[in-house]
């Protein structure tokens, strides 16, 4: 019995020793060793000098903000990238294909370069910046400069996620919640809308993680004041350029964790929904 | 089979420098000797040229081709690099803490490095001005100018920018003086600069980029050089240079990494860069480059012309050197991050 039952497991495709072998090597090489030689290092602090990086009020506020304005980030993006997404797969247009290759741009574009470009347009005397700024608003410089740049890194990954579960969804459901009386509205909220959820929550996670360890494109437009538009990022440079190694291992610690969590929340969150609608 | 004697060699060679090449990222050398010169941010102009005079005169006098490839960066993450392991010949920094901080980290550098070259090792000088809108229309004309309320001062952030520590220490400097020696007030002096200050950029270049580019602020806190580089590059029409009673002498030093340069043969032809950096014709090109020669009678009268006569105080005199000034003022939980908390 239990020899059949193994049998019965084994793989269609031979080779598992060999993947698991390089898989185990390869997140040891690439994943685990440095991020082992992080949380070495900063275990020199102790738990007490960690509770004492974590009760700074400067560290406590570039975390809030940092962690505070990735999120928001993310959700807008993971809203806009669902509408972005439909709209690429279902209508046909003329300009599409540019539309679509242009999502991916800032995965391509050096993140610094975003920022300049950024910064260049919103800033006071910018195309954006200068009538923004006639009406009161202030982009650049400002924390809302630093959720423009985290929602521009963070969009292609909102749309790619949506997009294959887009195309895959069967017209015939849409259809068949129509013929049988539900509103537009109802078929979109109740139909159309709970299979794309788990796709939703990982773009929302992977924007969510690229925006919290982002540091290129939001230092040109942050202005990086303490306290007010600092990203967690920016001081852990400024401890490494104290020689600090403990100290800025120590904060990319705290942050790990807390990515960590928001991150394990999130996969929570979608094992709930997956079989909440029994959808992949 | 002699053929194949000669070949062997300069297959190997090849392999070496396309290995190099991989490592660098440039192209592929044939040289001999290449040297390597980690450098802070604004000395890119400065040692394209002056690489070419000491290539050439090398040339000349040893028959030897050499090839100096360089790195740029903020002061202190250039710093890092070369603790971490980038193989550089020589250093060329902006402050000698950072120097200090590969001696003390790597033994790579002997603690006495800065006496082993004239002046504090500092084949050139500069100071700290600023760089105002054309016209000067808020009438800055000294330190006490920038403590107004309503004036924007742009500077880098002093942690991480070799040029904005010296920004900050020429305003303590300055307000020293004023108060006479009074440290409590001389702080407040400073915490009331960096109040208006609406941006922190991370080097001396992006604050440039912010004031001249973006056009924020009123006022720029800038290296000499890069003042003028500013005011040649983006315009004599749209800024001033406006210098104030008082500034610090900023002596960006330079040193051999003497484990680096025994380690592949280089130390000769190291230090004769360096010391190059001192002749007349290396001077000359550096007063054109806005960075005050420490030979000035080697320097073109028009170039020298263009500095202003400034009362300079220095690091020693007014801070009790670079070590001291390090810790006191910028490192965590200094002088300079209790500002900033008093400044919420």
């Amino acid at each position: 019995m239990a020899d059949s039952s193994r049998q019965r497991r084994r793989n269609a495709i031979p080779g598992f020793g060999l993947t698991m072998g390089y898989t185990l090597t390869y997140l040891g090489l690439i994943v685990l060793i440095p991020l082992g030689a992080l949380i070495l290092r900063a275990s020199t602090l102790g738990m007490a000098g960690l509770w004492e990086i974590l009760a700074d009020p400067r560290v406590l506020a570039a975390l809030r903000i940092s962690f505070g304005l990735s999120f928001a980030a993310a959700l807008l993006d993971a809203v806009f990238g669902l509408l972005v997404a439909w709209v690429l797969v279902r209508y046909a247009f003329p300009g599409r294909r540019f539309i679509d290759a242009m999502v991916d741009l800032p995965f391509a574009l050096p993140t610094a370069v975003a920022g300049i470009s950024l910064a260049a347009i919103y800033a006071p005397n910018g195309w954006l910046g200068a009538p923004l700024e006639s009406l009161g608003i202030k982009v650049a410089y400002t924390p809302l400069g630093i959720f423009i740049a985290l929602v521009f890194v963070g969009i292609p990954f909102a749309v790619r996620t949506v997009e294959p579960l887009i195309a895959e969804i069967d017209r015939e459901t849409e259809e068949a919640s129509a013929t049988l009386g539900a509103s537009r509205g109802q078929t979109v909220w109740r139909v159309v809308l709970p299979p794309l959820m788990p796709a939703m929550l990982t773009g929302f996670a992977l924007a969510f993680a690229r925006a919290v360890g982002e540091y290129g494109s939001v230092i040109f437009i942050a202005g990086n004041l303490p306290y007010l538009s600092e990203i967690a990022p920016v001081l852990i440079v400024i401890r490494l350029e104290e020689f600090d190694y403990a100290g800025a291992t120590g904060i990319a610690v705290i942050m790990l964790a807390i990515s960590f969590a928001a991150l394990l929340a999130i996969n929570l969150i979608q094992a709930w929904s997956r079989r909440r609608f029994g959808y992949a | 089979m002699v053929q194949w004697k000669l070949r062997a060699p300069s297959r190997r060679i090849f392999v070496a420098a396309l290995a190099m090449s991989f490592v660098f990222g440039g192209t592929p050398a044939v040289a001999q000797t290449a040297l390597l010169n980690v450098s802070y941010d604004p000395t890119r102009e400065l040692y394209v040229e002056l690489n070419k005079l000491f290539a050439a005169d090398w040339k000349e006098k040893t028959g030897e081709t050499v090839t100096i490839r360089m790195s740029h960066g903020g002061s202190g993450r250039q710093a890092r690099s070369v603790i971490d392991g980038l193989g550089a010949d020589v250093v060329t920094l902006a402050l000698a803490a950072d120097i200090d901080e590969i001696a003390r980290a790597t033994k790579k550098i002997p603690a006495d490095w800065q006496k082993r070259l004239p002046n504090n090792a500092s084949p050139y000088t500069s100071t700290i001005v600023f760089l105002v809108r054309k016209g000067n229309p808020k009438g800055i004309k000294d330190w006490d100018d920038l403590i107004r309320p309503g004036i924007q001062v742009i500077t880098p952030n002093p942690k991480t920018s070799g040029g904005a520590r010296w920004n900050y220490l020429a305003a303590y400097g300055y307000a020293l003086e004023k108060f006479g020696g009074d440290e409590a007030k001389a702080q407040d002096f400073v915490r009331q600069i960096f109040k208006n200050v609406p941006v922190l950029d991370t080097g001396a270049r992006g604050s440039t980029n912010t004031f001249a580019q973006r056009g924020i602020g009123d006022v720029l806190l800038a290296w000499e050089n890069e003042a003028f580089l500013a005011l040649n590059e983006l315009g004599k029409d749209k800024f001033d240079i406006v210098v104030p009673s008082l500034s610090i002498l900023a002596e960006p030093p330079v040193s051999v990494v003497d484990g680096n340069v025994d380690a592949k043969g280089t130390r000769k032809v190291a230090e004769a860069y360096l010391a190059f950096l001192y002749t007349p014709a290396a001077q000359a090109v550096i007063a054109r480059h806005y960075y005050r020669p420490v030979k000035p009678e080697a320097a073109a009268a028009d170039d020298m012309a263009r500095f202003p006569k400034v009362k300079l105080i220095t690091i020693d005199e007014a801070f009790g050197g670079w070590d001291k000034a390090q810790k006191l003022h910028f490192a965590n939980g200094g002088i300079f991050d209790a500002m900033l908390q008093a400044n919420r």
